[in-house]
């Protein structure tokens, strides 16, 4: 909202901008700087002549187990090797076939036994040119036994499959991201309790997609880039809580002023001129798939694979009748709602956002009217970019933690809350949001919990079937 | 550095079963987009059918011939389950569908839910439905070489599977040369540049345009299994990004050709894996980890695909006049 205000001030906003542009760049250079340290050191790299034989030793509580030793058999030969800090060993093999991995139970750290000590010894097939993976959970003595938990290799990253040209950017990630709210402690009706998390989701969903809502509605753009900025808002924060040791809240308003200044970038820089050279609409969209794919691997570069935890430990959780919920989600649910009235607000009530719905609703009469229409998109991208960093920061808190591909993973949820509240539609995308934050977390009752963020999907295929417009939408924009 | 090595490894992944396999689902999305205009978004998920239903098939017993009839099947019907509701609407609908349905079948094979079939996000070993394409082959068990490729006559990433799949790639690009010139192929690009204008005609558009993605999406199942012969099924091994890919190597090559995606897929692989050789050799390894490269050869492609787009919507081998990409 701010950026928004600062657009009749068009030399202060500039002067702004470059002030944020260079915190942008300090923060990245920062991140640039630290990132190698962060990065694990990969011994083992799959070519067409070896193959790696990546073995994670890891526990649920306490993270990775470092200094076990583990034996890896076949291929005529044996070979032992030592977990590193991050609890892996990398062993490179050059003959295909089945190998098989072995822990050395009494290197195991003190106090923790194999979860699923039957599963010790384990066969592994490698193919040349390609990484295999096992990983072993150990667990307190007492909590062992397969059935408790996802068993070893079966959990993500189990089996990485990255081929030796790379044929594919392979995203070991655990994207059904269990939320807090979802299974909670005893105490609670489960289905009440699903029906808060639905609703806790919708909304944080809702603040996250309505950016690209308004975009779609103002420009015509379906912008796939929409996930990254999502991660931009996580990343920063965590980056502003973990590395800079700032406040929580502030980290959110440089999270969320870090996306505005991206978005104002990427509309100066790209796609203003893209509109002044009257590149078409589907040509942008393919720009912003580019973008896509560019900020992904980007965050991959600096922040590496493994979860990101703005807020270290669990918040408490609060008791209220029937369900339960954290500090932490309470809180970004109460910012959520209090963004989304302004926003309603700003563009119901102002002369800006009647000046940005006209634009929406017609660009050429608008102009006509003497509305600036390049500078309410310019506008439009800034708002969109903060909101959706500001999505990201508090989906991030209620998620637990956000990850480099945290908003690539949510950004089909978002396009199908905007396409069932109606494309275009700013209400539409919230009523849209709600229900597919209710449909997903709903689904758990009958589904695996892996395929919740399927079945949004399959809901936002149905809605086009018989209603493509949406729920809010109009029927003159779909033909 | 050593630059014998490195152009050895990027000859062996350009005629590799990688490229062949996204020349193939390029080819599929040239008939979508580059012939009819479509915006397809969920090549990846034909892919993907098209291994599942080859594997699945072969692990149940199936013969060769049957297995590549079910992979082309399981992408007709995706096809025709995509196409039915959403050919009728403007085309950025499609497209989210497209890659939303993708997504779906992503999602859906790598839950734990259908590990029995699938093998949840383990996927499906090679070994377990590669010995029919294997033992089909005429070739003796050896290595071969040819110039400094030496491979494997018949095991996975094999000479084999090369004769195979670049057979496949001819066959296509003829067939795709023919369709252009055929009464059918007008109709379609009349399609891609006015789609009233067509309908004017008395032709009858949705069906023609359900045509048309059901049989690139055909060519993606295609592309799809050969890409599996070569490694193993896994589903994040063909999600989102494989997709986006293929959209890069259609568009280098040039959308509307017929030779286009293959110089594409040559010049992607090709190209990405000079950056990643050159990068590893070039700087030490303490400054850039392995990892990192690979995320900047990435990082390259993204904004490879927005330069092509901004300057070069046409493509190397593209005609500028032919291709006015427009939604609809």
């Amino acid at each position: 909202m701010r950026a928004l205000a600062c657009l009749d001030r068009t030399v202060a906003a500039r002067r702004a901008g470059a002030g944020l542009l260079l915190l942008l760049l300090v923060a990245l250079t920062t991140s640039l700087v630290a990132a190698p340290a962060r990065a694990a050191a990969a011994p083992c790299t799959p070519d067409s002549g070896t193959a790696c034989l990546n073995i994670t030793v890891t526990s649920p509580d306490t993270g990775p187990a470092a200094g076990v030793t583990v034996t890896v058999e076949g291929g005529g030969g044996e070979v032992s090797a030592t977990t590193d800090a991050t609890g892996r060993a990398s062993v490179p093999v050059t003959e295909a076939g089945d190998y098989t991995v072995t822990v050395d139970e009494s290197t195991l750290p003190a106090g923790t036994v194999l979860r699923d000590p039957a599963a010790n010894a384990a066969t592994v097939p490698v193919v040349l040119g390609r990484s295999a993976g096992r990983i072993f959970q150990v667990v307190p003595p007492g909590a062992e036994g397969g059935d408790s938990g996802p068993a070893p290799g079966a959990t993500d990253g189990g089996t990485s499959t990255s081929p030796s040209g790379g044929a594919t950017q392979t995203a070991p990630a655990d994207e059904t991201g269990e939320s807090a709210e979802a299974n909670a402690g005893p105490g609670t009706n489960r289905y009440a309790q699903l029906v808060l998390s639905g609703l806790v989701f919708g909304v944080l969903l809702a603040l996250a997609s309505l950016g690209a809502n308004l975009i779609y509605g103002t420009t015509g753009l379906s912008n796939f880039a929409h996930g990254e900025l999502v991660t931009l808002g996580g990343m920063t924060a965590f980056m502003a809580v973990q590395w800079w040791d700032l406040p929580l809240w502030l980290a959110i308003v440089v999270a969320t002023l870090a996306g505005a200044v991206v978005g104002w970038l990427l509309n100066q820089l790209i796609f203003a001129p893209l509109r002044r050279r009257g590149v078409g609409i589907t040509q942008q969209m393919i720009v912003t798939i580019g973008l896509a794919l560019a900020g992904l691997s980007l965050f991959l570069f600096l922040y590496g694979a493994q979860p990101a935890p703005i807020v270290s430990g669990i918040s408490a959780r609060i008791q209220l009748g029937p369900v339960q919920i954290s500090g932490q989600s309470l809180l970004s649910v109460g910012v959520a709602v209090v963004v989304l009235a302004a926003v309603a607000l700003t563009l119901s009530r102002t002369r800006l956002g009647r000046a940005t719905r006209a634009v929406s609703d017609n660009p050429a009469l608008a102009a006509a009217t003497g509305i600036k229409v390049e500078s309410i998109i310019s506008g439009v991208w800034v708002v969109s970019a903060g909101l959706a960093s500001l999505g990201g920061v508090l989906l991030a808190l209620y998620l637990n933690s956000t990850r480099f591909n945290f908003g690539s993973t949510l950004l089909l949820l978002m396009f199908a809350a905007i396409t069932l509240g109606g494309l275009g539609s700013p209400l539409g995308a919230v009523v849209g949001a709600v229900v597919i934050g209710l449909v997903v977390e709903l689904s758990t009752i009958v589904l695996p919990s892996d395929m919740r963020y399927a079945s949004a999907l399959v809901i936002l295929i149905l809605v086009l079937l018989i209603r493509p417009q949406g729920i809010l939408g109009r029927a003159e924009r779909i033909g | 550095m050593d630059f014998g090595q490195l152009l050895t490894n990027v000859l062996t992944e350009m005629t590799g079963p990688t490229a062949i396999a996204y020349a193939l689902a390029a080819i599929g999305l040239n008939i979508h987009f580059g012939l009819t205009g479509l915006i397809n978004m969920g090549q990846a998920g034909f892919m993907l059918l098209g291994a599942y239903g080859f594997a699945v098939s072969t692990i149940a017993g199936a013969p060769l011939w049957l297995a590549f009839l079910v992979a082309i099947g399981a992408a007709v019907v995706f096809a025709l389950i995509l196409g039915l509701p959403t050919l009728k609407l403007r085309g950025d609908y499609l497209a989210i569908v497209t890659i939303a349905a993708a997504e779906i079948v992503r999602m859906v094979g790598r839950s734990t839910a259908l590990t029995e079939i699938t093998g949840g996000s383990e996927g499906l070993t090679g070994n377990s439905f590669k010995s029919t394409f294997q033992d089909a082959s005429p070739l003796p068990d050896d290595r071969w070489a040819l110039g400094p490729v030496t491979l494997a006559t018949n095991a996975s990433n094999s000479w084999w599977l090369r004769i195979v799949g670049w057979t496949l790639v001819l066959l296509a690009c003829l067939f795709v040369w023919r369709l252009v010139r055929s009464p059918w192929g007008r109709v379609l690009r009349g399609i891609r540049e006015d789609e009233d204008a067509v309908r004017a005609l008395g032709k009858n558009v949705y069906s023609y345009k359900l045509q048309a993605l059901v049989l690139g999406g055909v060519f993606g199942a295609l592309g799809g299994v050969v890409f599996v012969l070569a490694s193993s099924v896994q589903a994040d091994s063909l999600g989102r990004p494989v997709t986006f890919n293929t959209w890069t190597i259609l568009l280098l090559g040039g959308a509307a050709t017929v030779l286009g995606p293959v110089l594409g897929s040559l010049l992607f692989w090709g190209a990405l894996v000079f950056v990643r050789g050159f990068l590893r050799g070039a700087v030490p390894a303490d400054v850039l980890s392995v990892q990192q490269v690979e995320q900047i050869g990435w990082v390259l492609v993204g904004i490879t695909l927005i330069l092509l787009i901004v300057f070069r919507p046409q493509g190397i081998l593209g005609d500028k006049k032919e291709l006015a990409i427009n939604a609809r």
